[in-house]
């Protein structure tokens, strides 16, 4: 008996253990966001800006001190820019990447299962910083001699390094989405006499498409949360870009360029916690749009069965 | 018949189209990884693989140290949580949102965690940048990886291992410690390694967290001394800050040979993770189809 006592006390003690690595979870969660809610709305509350102003006007120039409204703090520049720089990548990526994934499982699975998935995941694992580098010593020059520009940092090259290295994520959860697709599909297609091309393009792919759009949001949100390869070489300036040939900033460069010059509490402190908070709610809306699709995909197959 | 010609054709076309755009990015990432690797090595000078403040070996000491160090606080929360979710959760409000928690986790843009680290864990302490930081930093954005692997790792045992042990008498928590977690262990295994590779690579979350200077003494070995490699509490630059801070900085003359070294390790220390990987789970594979 007194062994068994013991047992269950273990029993109880690690179901307590347990389940408190899992409240932990929502305390951390919930922390980083009070976090940033709370230096980020300072922003307003403290300082009086308007959301509007924080959101639509061009001017930037916070002040470094603690009280006061001085300065402005109008963030569109970064927004605009991240906008652009994310939305280049995407559509520079999104094609190759839905061609590759269909190379590799319509065309041909043995040479894409054995070979060339592997090393597109592989490639999901290289860190971000060593595409910057290498987007800085290699397609920075690239870009200005061949389009003969005074500077290579640009939105144009800001969005090639984001594509190559989203290519590989959007890919893998493409690939996935498409050899979800039943054979059957495929096969009372070829039945009724269409080629392979038709079936991709009538078939196929429209039975994959809450999976691609899933691929694609997601490599959308890394490529937005993406800090330092694109500060790398997008350069620095803080103006709209006139062309995707010409530099500017993004929310997330700014604040890692300028975040270690700044005085926890300023007005300049505050206004860069405010872009984070930005960040973190487009982060949430990325994956409320993720549920959102796959539920409507769902649906959509469920209907039809 | 003009319609199944241009069908046909149509087809074809797509084909070599498929073949060349695959071919073509095959071949770009291979080029990308053997020119980092080639690039970096070609450079190097004897004077860069040495424990110096013009070598790069203390920074890959610091990467590792740190990424063992928050793998060290990741782990046992991680894989706790996931089992929680896999054998002890009900289905319910607090599971959901657990998993929404999760989610919210893994999309978090790495400079947000930074940002975060630096309140929390820098100003909010009143410590200067050190690697215990850095590492719980990297240990937020280690958490959703190593929970979700570890929760579909346990989600995917059978019935049968459960049955049977509980039928031997076994209460849950001992199933649970000697007959499930034994028996997906390769995948946790996998989780893991998976994310130490992002820590390895992490930059964004250790810029304001685990700081940009290295200065230790490996013949001090008193572990209170902030000169001392193994004290955690002392600033310690990874290799991938210390490309980073060959684009901001760049003190030395040879900072690019520096960052491109630097680039080439980081390359191959997440290569040869990930090939570890694949081979794991390989075996995993074959083992559960019938190898063993």
């Amino acid at each position: 008996m007194q062994l068994q006592k013991g047992m269950f006390r273990k029993e109880y003690f690690w179901k307590w253990l347990i389940s408190v690595c899992g409240i932990i979870m929502i305390v951390i969660t919930i922390v980083i966001g009070a976090f940033l809610i709370y230096k980020g709305s300072y922003t307003f509350t403290g300082f009086g800006h308007s959301i509007g102003e924080f959101l639509f006007s061009a001017k930037f120039s916070p002040n470094d001190s603690y009280s006061g409204s001085n300065g402005s703090v109008g963030a569109a520049v970064f927004i605009v820019g991240s906008v652009l720089t994310c939305g280049l990548a995407l559509l520079i990526s999104t094609p190759f990447s839905l061609a590759a994934a269909i190379f590799m499982t319509e065309i041909s699975p043995k040479f894409g299962n054995k070979f060339f998935q592997p090393a597109v995941e592989i490639f999901v694992g290289i860190p971000s910083i060593v595409y910057g580098w290498t987007g800085l010593t290699v397609l920075v020059p690239a870009v200005r001699d061949v389009f003969n520009l005074p500077y290579g940092n640009s939105v144009f090259t800001a969005a090639l390094v984001l594509a190559l290295m989203i290519f590989p994520s959007i890919t893998s959860v493409a690939t996935d989405a498409i050899r979800g697709v039943p054979s059957s599909y495929r096969d009372a297609a070829y039945g009724m006499g269409s080629t392979r091309w038709q079936i991709i393009k009538n078939v196929v792919l429209p039975a994959a498409s809450s999976g691609i759009m899933t691929g694609i949001i997601l490599g959308l949100a890394r490529a937005f949360g993406e800090a330092l390869a694109v500060a790398m070489v997008i350069g620095k300036t803080r103006v709209f870009p006139k062309n995707i040939f010409s530099s500017t900033s993004t929310l997330t460069s700014v604040i890692a360029s300028n975040m270690g010059n700044t005085f926890d509490g300023t007005e300049y402190n505050s206004a860069l916690w405010s872009m984070a908070l930005l960040l973190f709610i487009i982060s949430l809306l990325f994956i409320f749009l993720i549920h959102f699709i796959s539920a409507k995909g769902e649906k959509k197959a469920n209907g039809k069965d | 018949m003009e319609k199944i010609k241009q069908a046909k054709l149509e087809d074809k076309i797509m084909t070599i189209v498929f073949y060349i755009v695959a071919g073509f990015f095959l071949i770009l990432l291979l080029v990308f990884a053997s020119y980092v690797i080639i690039k970096g090595f070609s450079g190097a000078t004897s004077q860069m693989f040495t424990f110096t403040s013009k070598g790069v070996l203390n920074q890959l000491f610091n990467t590792i140290y740190l990424v063992l160090l928050s793998l060290l606080l990741s782990c046992p929360l991680g894989i706790g949580a996931g089992i929680y979710l896999a054998e002890y959760a009900k289905r319910g409000k607090l599971t959901e949102t657990i998993q929404i928690c999760i989610e919210t986790l893994s999309s978090l843009p790495s400079i947000v965690v930074g940002l975060f680290g630096y309140l929390a864990f820098i100003l909010m302490t009143g410590m200067k940048w050190n690697l215990f930081a850095g590492a719980l930093a990297v240990s937020i954005l280690c958490l959703p990886l190593i929970t979700t692997t570890t929760f579909d790792a346990v989600r995917a045992l059978p019935d049968y291992y459960r049955y049977g042990s509980m039928g031997l008498g076994a209460t849950k928590w001992q199933t649970t410690y000697h007959v499930l977690i034994p028996s997906c262990m390769p995948r946790i295994v996998t989780g893991i390694i998976l994310a130490a590779g992002r820590g390895f690579g992490e930059a964004a979350a250790l810029l304001y967290t685990s700081g940009m200077s290295t200065d230790i003494n490996w013949s001090n070995w008193n572990i209170t001394s902030p000169l001392c490699p193994l004290n955690p509490f002392r600033p310690g630059e990874t290799l991938s800050l210390h490309i980073w801070a060959s684009f901001t900085e760049a003190t030395a003359a040879n900072a690019k040979d520096i960052a491109n070294l630097s680039s080439a390790i980081l390359m191959i220390l997440v290569l040869m993770f990930n090939i570890t990987v694949r081979i794991i789970s390989k075996r995993i594979d074959e083992r559960a189809g019938g190898g063993k």
